[in-house]
């Protein structure tokens, strides 16, 4: 039994633990519309967009490059949303090179001088790292979340499956992409610190993906997304104290471990 | 949708020179058109005529010159005009977790459908599918739904509001020869027990010559209008449909 509760003993634990009851079910409800509309990639991108965010705050000498990161953030989704709205050319496309575009003047300029090593724990994250005034501020992006998710997920289902139909409703399209892609961008770069650029996107898709193989509604596909989401990374927290991994890494593997199992159990359904 | 009330002819709803550019190349000009509760128009034009653009055009879905206007003709007073739509198809994949509860509910209400069914929601949709007996389909998945099954709950969610106009893109794809004799009755059921009216976009002239009360044939304006014998006797009819050969 002691094996099961000495890790609650250190402070640090304490707060990652935590910090995961908070980011996943976030991660877990906005998979959901990402994986319906298809995406990903949109996710990804926005994840690498942080690297061009900290080092645009270099650049201009900003104190908290962690602002800088968040305001970048943001003005990249609604800048992607904008381009992909107006161009007629594939939405893949142009995502990609957007996102290779930053990725490259962020490593460019946070490489010059030989210094990259002072950033590339960005790449992997610490959710041991996390400080009780950081899971305050995820408290609060929880809260207006799940307000939003509350009074505009109909909206968001209604577009995803047809948006004339959506327009010809008076749903207001594009204000309400553009906040799911603003909420999305926040939700991102408030735990990229702790999850990692490399892996962030794992833990949008796989829940809410997995979901999906075993739902039929989406009270279930909520639901399972969300249990799956916080199983994997309260579980993969204990594990990775108990086998000293790295802790985002095996809350990975957990959930995709999930995915395939459901991906299975899906098929037999069928 | 409960209440039937005969149509009563006395609505109109008339698009005043609507026109659409896209990109500086002009889609549709002059667009005039005199629509009255309880009729069908039909839409008839070659691919790429600018159909769809019209139906998105009088859903404000692009924007467009001119106007459309809804009167009482009695009065003449200008009241707002509620439009119903059924789209061509929908965005939805296999395996989607979407149910024919949640996709009705998305659009009519903001009781968000993930967190749990609301019961006066649910039997209020059910008895919007009843107008086309899809009642038993309302907690299927969408994405599971055969083509004419789609296009049943497209149509009862598109009554729900009581329309005063129906549009619909092209809805007969994807359904056989029955279904589409089914589809055209269920419209004309329509038109003869609600206060509204229909216009149409659809590709088989010989159901428009059967069921349609006014066909308007289109390409970027409107070559000819008027019942279906006018028009298909029009010399715009003949060099439209030339290449095709069209039993009618």
């Amino acid at each position: 039994m002691e094996m099961f509760t000495v890790w609650w003993e250190y402070g640090f634990m304490r707060n990652a633990f935590f910090a995961i009851l908070i980011i996943t079910p976030l991660f877990a409800l906005l998979g959901t519309m990402i994986v319906n509309n298809k995406m990903a990639f949109f996710s990804d991108a926005l994840g690498h967009s942080a690297l061009t965010g900290i080092a645009v705050g270099v650049v201009l000498g900003v104190s908290d490059t962690s602002l800088s990161m968040v305001i970048f953030a943001v003005i990249f989704a609604l800048l992607l949303n904008k381009i992909s709205r107006r161009s007629a050319s594939s939405t893949d496309t142009i995502i990609s090179v957007f996102s290779s575009c930053s990725i490259a003047v962020g490593l460019a300029i946070l490489s010059k001088g030989g210094n990259f090593g002072k950033y590339s724990s960005l790449l992997v994250g610490d959710i041991l790292s996390i400080t009780g005034k950081e899971i305050f501020y995820l408290v609060l992006i929880f809260a207006a979340t799940l307000c939003f998710w509350l009074l505009a997920f109909n909206k968001l289902n209604a577009i995803s499956l047809n948006k004339t139909l959506a327009k010809s409703r008076g749903i207001r399209i594009n204000l309400i992409e553009n906040l799911f892609a603003v909420f999305l961008a926040l939700i991102v770069m408030l735990s990229i610190k702790w999850v990692g650029i490399l892996i962030i996107n794992a833990l949008l898709i796989l829940p809410a993906a997995s979901s999906r193989n075993i739902a039929e509604n989406m009270r279930e596909y909520h639901f399972f997304s969300v249990v799956f989401s916080m199983f994997s990374g309260m579980l993969g927290l204990i594990i990775s104290y108990f086998t000293n991994v790295a802790t985002g890494p095996m809350i990975v593997i957990l959930a995709s471990v999930i995915y395939f199992c459901t991906y299975f159990y899906g098929k037999k359904l069928d | 949708m409960r209440k039937i009330i005969k149509p009563c002819g006395l609505h109109c709803i008339k698009v005043k020179d609507l026109g659409v550019v896209i990109g500086g190349q002009v889609i549709l000009k002059d667009i005039n058109l005199h629509i009255h509760c309880g009729t069908l128009t039909a839409i008839i034009g070659k691919n790429g005529a600018g159909k769809s653009t019209l139906i998105k055009a009088m859903l404000n879905d692009i924007s467009h010159t001119g106007e459309i206007e809804f009167k009482d003709r009695e009065n003449g007073h200008m009241q707002k005009l509620r439009i119903g739509y059924v789209p061509q198809n929908l965005n939805i994949e296999k395996h989607t977790p979407v149910s024919v509860y949640d996709m009705i509910a998305s659009y009519q209400s903001n009781c968000p459908v993930f967190v749990r069914k609301n019961r006066r929601l649910y039997e209020q949709i059910r008895e919007s599918l009843c107008v086309f007996e899809a009642e038993t389909l309302i907690d299927k998945q969408v994405c599971n739904l055969s083509g004419g099954e789609l296009q049943r709950v497209l149509l009862s969610m598109a009554v729900m509001d009581e329309p005063n106009l129906l549009l619909l893109d092209e809805p007969v794809s994807g359904i056989d020869q029955n279904g589409m004799e089914l589809f055209y009755k269920r419209i004309e059921y329509l038109k003869e027990h609600f206060d509204l009216a229909v216009i149409l976009i659809s590709h088989d002239l010989g159901y428009v010559k059967k069921y349609a009360d006014h066909v308007v044939l289109l390409d970027e304006r409107i070559l000819a209008q008027g019942s279906a014998g006018e028009v298909y006797s029009s010399e715009a009819f003949r060099k439209t449909f030339a290449e095709t050969e069209v039993q009618i």
